[in-house]
């Protein structure tokens, strides 16, 4: 800004030729922006309902945190410096780009609050600003166009790169800034030759950099120059706001609200219709997403907002090993969609499915529900909810995989997948040698206990994972918990049964689990199962509080009844691998860590992708059934990589990462070299057993009805 | 004493092994009486079947006729009503023709009918007792058959063992001029021979058999080395294909190709019963296994428990020895 | 096109442990979990995509008691236009020749074009397609796993035959066909669906509606009745070569020798 100049009337002088075509330039600009967003907003209005309104104080704060503080950027380093730059410049140009804008109809317009001393200083700042967002536009096509990040290429199942569009986009924000500075550095240099004392202090700054370029020039010429800038800034302002919402760059406008409106209650799943109660179901014609109509609001919001980054798809383990889902994709081809049916002119919508035609049933089969997408999305973009609604959609169709079909039925006959008999859900603790050990309460009417230790249907019955279950009794017994099972009353928890989009049939899961959990009278619930956790912590309503086996181990070391023998093979490299259930979805990080340093002599490594990152080892539940078409499993890469961080044990806490560790460690041709343990089981073995009077003393004969399958 | 039927399919001029069978069984329900086996068709192969079948049969009835150049069970079953005398006991084999012949023949001769027999005890006046299996074979059971007015049974492929090839003493007796002109609602058009892949399994006598115990793709080459010795051709378990370790065509099971081999080697295959569900013709079944509990111990001849990576390599060292192959 | 498709109520072969029962004389059927037969779901959806490619009417129809209208209702949730239940007392004890003579009467009370069952059911013997198109004199095609509707009243169907290959046959309507699995891929139907049809009423239909020669049904008319059910002794299984890996491996080597395996 041009410093001791009490007022610019000579300058602005040159742009009232121009007056009347600002002026019709703001009100044609403003108009059609105002159309545009009209249009836009109409297949808001015409979607479902989605209360978003509610804890105005918790949604500012994560606008705070997400959007003004832009918390996700520096998960990709160069891109987030970039970009929190770049939103940081923009933030502080607003107030310039406004006055500039009113300037060319109202010569002496000064922002209120921006007079004097503190309007030099955000004269001087945003100086610096525009050059640096300038900078960082060419910075960014040149990252474009000759580093080629991988995450921004497009398959070619989707189309034609989005290079040419972005680079597009970087241009003409670059030109803003070009005119701005330009605008600013003509009338610094004109007025620094009409004698009046005109100190640019912004050295190296564009517009000082144009001030010096131009210094000698005509006033003419900078007459021209300064009326041509305006003019050019007006104009791609202009552009730039009308054109915005016809690509990702609608998340300037859009990210503010979507990261208002953003999921609060992370890890529950929407209902099938908000407003609409479970027992009011029954009415509901059509359930799940199947037109593009059937979405709600804000994910429509979801689809404007997604600016195309590619972090979601980077992170995504289907994307990784080759399956044909891309998050990323989900979002701009439904994007694409609005657009295409919700013109600017013209019949708007057109009732068609969405899977058949913009969508395949494989690309929303493949989703294991891990959630990699929607912890690295910088705009909070929800996908699980949508993946599950659309699920739910086929599903009401019949249009659901053979291959799911069976353990759907199983489910719905016997409780468990396996379409195993429901007599046998106990037998794992019923087992001659195991009783020696470990006497297993069932909790039926006659017997009771304080925690109820929720097995669940792979650790009920499948051979392998039942070990898990007996570690798990072992340890609650070790510390004295008065435990019990719910033994043939216990079905499936359902987790993966309502992600799978049956809705109907995890109600009538949930409903029976939840009667036989209040009846048992325990106060709190234990699992060594992650999805189960989940499930009893989201998904079921009125059941006591419920908690992972890691933390209650660790709980005993740390009031000293469990302790750890050394580990005794020193050349055990260990490394944990974080169950999507229990961290991404539900934060618990630490505990399993701190398990496994209480272990004398364990020596642990971090692989590269672990906490939030955690790479998903292939889903649970009903994911075990499916046949995705891929490359590759996703826990061969998951083993690979435990691999390269120097680790020879993989330590899981949940029975599925179990099950595809296991089969990965064979098929990736790790056999001998690299084993797979459950924290469970590891506590189990390491744990320092009490002496043998006090066992006896408490595994006495129990009474009879406490018999486990009585 | 009712009349016993056969009827034989063939292929090429050459009786299916089901004839050797259906004799068996015949004489298993009668040992006194002699079968007469049917076969239509046309030209010289039908020819050549019928005089192979003397050695088995007493009598070979033969009915040859254009129509039946493809063997249709729709003309077939109403040339049979033709020639048949009342109160006969007919037997198919159980598979694709039978199961399309058999129970609409048992209404035309109004006969009593039972399918996919393991078993019988000897005739017993009208009293035919038989044994099958229910629930995909899980349970066995015993039937009561009343043929006062005869029978038609669908035999279960290998559950008769044929007796040895005797010298020729049957007589071919031509049928062809009873059945008159033959028409049906059901025409054939063509056949749709299925993709072989490169290697067609169903037409190897021996087979190795991978299952999951090759524990990785590299290891598959241990296998086709022993088979490269045999003259036999890699077959595997669905975990195997689902790994993508071989192609689907290699694959022996009930969603996969049904082979009858001479000898299979199971190796590394748990043996399930979908994948023992391909395997027909009561072939000589070796099976290697780590575990020593796997279900394919039941079912197989022979049982080694070893690990198959280490004995595999070992075995084709041997064979080569024995047919004096040089080592590679 | 009129299809009418013939189901039966099956213990799930799936989601049971059959075995036998304490007195020896039936497997044990208290905790047993019932479903469609297999097959016959595959034709019941074979039929609806039929019906949605040329128009018409899919009913099913099943021989039983009440227990066997929760099939009828779950293929009527599939799509099924009409369910009827034939039941009489009567009709108990019939063999598979009675059954198909029960639903042979029906048959002929209606008008239908193309008449379906599957393949086989839990008895696995795969009889009542065949001998209900005898009775009826139509033409019969078994193992069908493709269905082509031609003009002219007509069908171009493929048949499962040996080695995976098919033959391919035309076939005149009305007839009856036996459906074998993996002809389509059944759409799914979950508790939401059949909820949705619960109330839809199920026509029963006894012996006094059919014209039925009461002489060809029921216990005393069947020729072939099951005595009992067994398990028979597990045989000794393999031979189990249990020398050093040098000695098993001759021996092998001898027995495929033997075998005709090395030539």
């Amino acid at each position: 800004m041009v410093e001791g100049i009490e007022s610019v009337v000579p300058v602005t002088f040159w742009l009232t030729p121009g007056r009347t075509l600002f002026l019709s330039i703001h009100f044609l600009g403003l108009v059609c922006f105002a159309y545009i967003v009209a249009r836009r907003l109409v297949p808001l209005i015409r979607s479902q309902r989605d209360p978003r309104f509610d804890r105005p104080f918790a949604r500012a704060g994560n606008v705070l945190k997400f959007w003004l503080g832009q918390w996700k950027h520096p998960r990709y380093r160069v891109a987030g410096i970039l970009h929190i730059l770049i939103f940081a410049g923009f933030i502080l140009l607003a107030a310039r780009a406004f006055s500039m804008l009113i300037i060319g109809v109202s010569p002496n317009f000064v922002m209120p609050g921006f007079a004097g001393e503190s309007g030099h200083l955000y004269e001087a700042a945003t100086d610096y600003a525009a050059t640096v967002v300038f900078l960082c536009m060419i910075f960014a096509i040149v990252r474009r166009v000759v580093f080629k990040p991988a995450r921004y290429a497009v398959p070619a199942r989707y189309g034609k790169a989005h290079t040419a569009d972005a680079i597009f986009l970087l241009v003409l924000i670059a030109i803003l800034m070009v005119a701005d500075s330009l605008f600013e550095g003509t009338k610094a240099a004109a007025l620094a030759q009409q004698g009046q004392l005109a100190e640019l202090k912004t050295v190296l700054s564009l517009p000082w950099m144009f001030k010096a370029a131009l210094a000698s020039s005509s006033i003419p010429l900078l007459g021209s120059l300064y009326f041509g800038a305006y003019l050019l800034h007006e104009v791609t302002f202009y552009f730039l706001l009308c054109y915005r919402p016809f690509g990702i760059q609608f998340h300037v406008e859009t990210s503010l609200f979507n990261i208002y409106f953003a999921k609060l209650d992370k890890s529950t799943l929407k209902p099938v219709k908000w407003g609409v109660s479970d027992e009011q179901l029954g009415e509901v014609k059509s359930f799940g997403v199947k037109t593009f109509e059937d979405f709600t609001w804000k994910h429509v919001l979801d689809f404007y907002s997604c600016a195309d980054c590619g972090r979601c798809s980077d992170n995504c383990p289907a994307n990784a090993v080759g399956r044909p889902l891309s998050p990323r994709f989900l979002s701009i081809k439904a994007r694409d969609y609005a657009f295409q049916h919700y013109p600017m002119f013209g019949h708007s919508g057109n009732g068609q499915p969405l899977v058949g035609s913009i969508y395949s049933p494989d690309e929303i089969w493949s989703c294991t529900t891990c959630g990699a997408c929607e912890a690295e999305c910088p705009l909070l973009l929800e996908y699980i909810d949508k993946i599950v609604d659309l699920r739910r959609g086929l599903m009401d169709d019949g249009n659901v995989p053979q291959s799911l079909q069976k353990p759907l039925k199983a489910l719905e006959s016997r409780g468990n997948p396996y379409g195993k008999l429901e007599k046998k859900r106990a037998d794992w603790a019923n087992t001659k040698e195991f009783q020696e050990i470990c006497r297993v309460k069932t909790l039926n009417g006659k017997c009771g206990a304080e925690s109820l230790y929720f097995v669940d249907s792979i650790t009920s019955y499948d051979d392998r994972m039942q070990s898990i279950g007996r570690a798990t009794a072992t340890i609650l017994d070790h510390i004295g918990e008065d435990f019990g099972i719910l033994g043939a009353a216990e079905k499936d928890s359902g987790n993966e049964v309502r992600r799978f989009g049956e809705e109907t049939l995890f109600t009538a899961l949930r409903d029976h689990n939840a009667d036989a959990i209040r009846s048992c009278g325990a106060k709190r619930i234990v699992t060594a199962d992650p999805h189960a956790f989940n499930a009893l912590k989201h998904d079921y309503k009125d059941v006591p509080p419920v908690e992972h086996i890691s933390q209650v181990i660790l709980r005993g070391v740390k009031s000293g009844k469990i302790q750890f023998n050394p580990a005794e093979n020193g050349n055990n490299i260990y490394t944990y691998h974080d169950p999507c259930y229990l961290g991404r979805h539900n934060g618990i990080y630490d505990e399993p860590r701190a398990v496994l340093d209480a272990i004398p002599g364990l020596k642990r490594v971090e692989m590269k992708r672990s906490h939030d990152r955690s790479f998903c080892c292939g889903g649970g539940g009903l994911m075990l059934f499916y046949e995705p078409k891929e490359d590759q499993r996703m826990g061969v890469k998951r083993v690979q990589m435990a691999a390269e961080a120097g680790a020879n044990v993989i330590v899981t806490a949940c029975p599925f990462c179990m099950v595809n560790m296991e089969d990965a460690i064979k098929v990736a041709g790790l056999e001998g070299k690299m084993t797979a343990i459950d924290l469970a089981e590891l506590a189990d073995k390491q744990m320092v057993r009490k002496c043998p009077v006090a066992n006896a003393a408490r595994n006495a004969e129990p009474q009879q009805e406490c018999v486990a399958g009585g | 004493m009712a009349r016993i039927f056969a009827y034989i399919v063939h292929r090429g001029g050459v009786p299916d092994d089901s004839a050797g069978e259906l004799a068996a069984a015949a004489k298993k329900i009668d040992a006194t009486a002699s079968a007469t086996a049917i076969v239509t068709g046309q030209g010289s192969d039908l020819d050549n079947v019928c005089s192979t079948l003397r050695s088995s049969f007493c009598e070979v009835w033969k009915i040859a006729n254009d129509a039946l150049a493809h063997p249709n069970a729709e003309l077939i079953r109403k040339a049979l009503v033709k020639v048949l005398p009342p109160g006969s006991i007919v037997l198919v084999a159980h598979e694709h023709f039978g199961i399309d012949l058999a129970p609409g023949l048992s209404i035309k001769l109004n006969a009593a009918y039972c399918s996919d027999v393991l078993g019988m005890d000897a005739l017993d006046g009208n009293d035919l007792k038989v044994v099958r299996q229910e629930f995909g074979g899980q349970v066995s059971s015993h039937v009561h058959c009343d043929i006062s007015s005869g029978a038609v049974l669908t035999i279960r492929p290998g559950a008769f063992r044929p007796q040895q090839n005797a010298a020729l003493t049957g007589t071919i007796v031509d049928k062809s001029g009873e059945i008159g002109s033959l028409s049906a609602g059901r025409r054939y058009l063509q056949t749709i021979v299925a993709e072989a892949g490169d290697v067609d399994i169903t037409k190897h006598a021996i087979l190795v058999s991978i299952g999951r115990g090759i524990q990785e793709k590299d290891n598959v080459r241990i296998a086709q080395d022993l088979a490269d010795v045999l003259d036999a051709a890699v077959s595997c378990s669905r975990p195997v294909v689902d790994a993508k370790w071989l192609e689907k065509s290699r694959q022996v099971g009930s969603s996969g190709k049904t082979v009858k081999p001479k000898v299979y080697l199971a190796c590394g295959i748990s043996g399930s019963f979908q994948h023992l569900a391909g395997i027909k013709g009561n072939p000589f079944i070796v099976a290697i296994n780590k575990n020593p509990k796997a279900p394919i111990f039941q079912v197989a001849d022979v049982g080694i428990v070893d690990d198959i990576l280490e004995f595999l390599p070992e075995l084709t060292s041997k064979v080569r020895e024995l047919r004096g192959v040089p080592a590679k | 096109m009129e299809i009418l498709v013939c189901v039966k109520r099956v213990p799930d072969t799936s989601e049971n442990e059959i075995a036998l029962n304490s007195a020896g004389n039936d497997i044990e059927r208290d905790e047993l979990v019932y479903s469609i037969n297999e097959p016959d779901n595959y034709a019941v959806e074979e039929a609806l995509q039929i019906v949605a490619r040329v128009g018409g009417k899919v009913t099913v129809v099943t021989v039983g008691g009440e227990e066997d209208e929760e099939i009828l209702r779950r293929e009527m949730a599939m799509g099924a236009n009409e369910g009827v239940l034939i039941t009489d007392a009567a009709f108990e004890g019939s063999d598979g020749r009675g059954i198909a003579a029960i639903l042979k009467a029906f048959v002929k009370k209606g008008n239908y074009d193309l008449v379906l069952t599957g393949v086989q059911a839990d008895d696995g013997a795969a009889q009542v397609g065949g001998m209900l198109a005898a009775m009826l004199d139509l033409p019969f095609g078994s193992l069908v796993n493709s269905i082509e509707v031609l003009g002219g009243k007509k069908l171009k169907i493929s048949r499962e035959i040996e080695g995976g290959n098919k033959e391919i046959s035309e076939i005149d309507l009305p007839c009856v066909l036996s459906i074998q699995t993996g002809i389509n891929e059944p759409r799914y139907v979950g508790m939401r669906g059949i909820r949705a049809v619960a109330s839809v009423p199920i026509s029963n239909c006894s012996v006094a509606e059919l014209s039925l020669d009461a002489s060809a049904v029921g216990a005393a008319a069947a020729k072939v009745k099951r005595l009992d059910y067994f398990v028979p002794a597990l045989g000794k299984g393999a031979e189990m070569l249990a020398g050093s890996r040098e000695e098993n491996i001759e021996r092998l080597a001898e027995l495929l020798a033997a075998k005709g395996g090395l030539k």
